[in-house]
């Protein structure tokens, strides 16, 4: 019944706002849509931030939240990582320490072969021993993303890592993200809405509008360019 | 040294050792108090909030008065404890301990909650979602992002505790050695003929403790800043 790594359907109001959303997903799984669409809610609500009405999410069998069950796994217990628009990178903690921590509040032991493969995939080495404050806003989403994927996700989010760069920057970026699809093997949600970009990045696409699915499968559901 | 007799000196170190105490003892209270204020929602808030800042706008030798009805040696609260604990607040520089911090407990609880409500709780989330449970994540997000606030409060209330004159006087009195600090030391010095020129030098320490403590809060806050914004 679930070949797919991670099957959700919820239902939520926020105030005016209705989302019903189903769907299902695994490799990369873009939620494509306008703002308003109910994507970041739809996030929140994988990785447990966010509590929905009713409905029911599992992630490769195991259930995270179940209404009708009363499930409800706390966020820190699903180890989803979660790369989020504007990076959250501590300001308070090096960029070493923000690396670490996923590792040490998961209680995960040290793997020298797993940092030492992340800081390459993303080519952060020299970014290492800085501070957050003072990395572009390229680098900072690079350090985001490296921080969620050495907690050893099960599953990936990255909600509109690009949104908050200029057309440079992102495409500094995109060629990361293309490596980390190839290469990390961790499934991802990618939460975007420039169909370029989504093009670029995913495997399977689920078009959202106003809280709904209007659409999945493949990038042909994504509007033409 | 500053023409100061060594009953003086006694003064100040006590003063010190009073402001100090109050300041350090009370800092768990106000970091949890503030966080309470700062983040939940529950009956009586408003009620709590009041009483927490009551200090502030009472007459000092009001609440002075009613620490001495609660805690002094005969009152219902200061009997359990020298009965049950050996405790004994009244005339007592502890006592002056107790009647400093809660006239300097709103303004440290005030820093602190400012500090809290200022942090971006979105990092605190961002914690979460790498596997930090609730406790983890106060410890290692919240507290950290509020010490600006808890140096803030904590200069705030040495300097208030250290300034403490009609709370504790009435609680504790003013005994040389005991519970006379700096500015009862003076009171009492001005309150004898020719005492003025004796008080003013106990006048100048008072001032330079005071410069000492703002310019060394001032320069951790400049420090605490800096790291907190990622420099």
């Amino acid at each position: 019944m679930e070949s797919d790594v991670l099957s959700c359907e919820v239902h939520k109001t926020l105030g005016a706002f209705k989302l019903d959303i189903g769907f299902e997903a695994d490799g990369v799984t873009a939620l494509f849509g306008p703002s308003g669409s109910g994507k970041t809610s739809l996030i929140n609500m994988i990785g447990g931030l966010m509590t929905p009405d009713a409905g029911r999410i599992a992630l490769d069998g195991d259930v995270l939240f179940d209404a009708a069950r009363g499930v409800n796994v706390k966020p820190w217990k699903r180890r989803i990582g979660t790369v989020f628009q504007e990076g959250r990178l501590f300001p308070h903690l090096s960029v070493q320490h923000n690396l670490d921590y996923g590792r040490w509040m998961s209680g995960l032991p040290a793997d020298a072969k797993a940092f030492a493969h992340t800081v390459e995939l993303l080519d952060i080495g020299r970014l290492v021993g800085r501070r957050p404050g003072r990395l572009s806003g390229g680098e900072r989403q690079r350090i985001a993303i490296g921080r969620a994927l050495l907690m050893k996700p099960r599953l990936l989010l990255l909600d509109e890592p690009l949104a908050s760069l200029d057309t440079a920057r992102k495409a500094e970026i995109l060629p990361y993200l293309e490596r980390l699809r190839d290469d990390a093997g961790v499934p991802m949600i990618y939460v975007s809405h420039d169909p370029g970009e989504v093009a670029r990045i995913a495997t399977h696409v689920v078009r959202l509008e106003a809280g709904r699915v209007v659409a999945a499968g493949g990038v042909d559901v994504l509007p033409s360019i | 040294m500053f023409g100061l007799t060594p009953d003086d000196w006694t003064a100040v170190a006590l003063s010190l050792r009073i402001a100090s105490v109050a300041t350090v003892v009370s800092l768990p209270f106000g970091i949890a108090i503030a966080y309470v204020l700062a983040r939940k929602r529950f009956w009586g808030k408003s009620l709590l909030d009041a009483v927490i800042y009551l200090p502030l706008v009472l007459p000092p030798v009001v609440t002075g008065y009613l620490l001495l009805i609660t805690l002094g040696r005969r009152a219902p609260v200061g009997a359990f404890l020298a009965d049950h604990f050996g405790i004994v607040l009244s005339f007592r520089w502890t006592g002056a301990v107790v009647s400093c911090g809660v006239m300097a407990f709103p303004l440290m609880v005030r820093a602190i909650r400012l500090s809290i409500e200022a942090i971006d709780r979105r990092l605190e989330e961002a914690g979460m979602t790498l596997g930090a449970d609730p406790f983890w994540t106060f410890v290692t997000i919240t507290l950290p992002l509020t010490l600006p606030g808890i140096i803030a409060g904590m200069m705030l209330a040495f300097a208030r505790a250290l300034g403490e004159f009609g709370a504790t006087i009435t609680f504790v009195s003013n005994i040389p050695g005991e519970t006379q600090t700096i500015s009862a030391a003076i009171y009492t010095l001005t309150q004898v003929p020719g005492g003025d020129v004796a008080a003013l030098h106990l006048v100048i320490v008072a001032v330079a403790i005071s410069f000492a403590a703002l310019f060394a809060s001032e320069w951790l806050a400049r420090r605490a800043a800096a790291r907190l914004h990622g420099e």
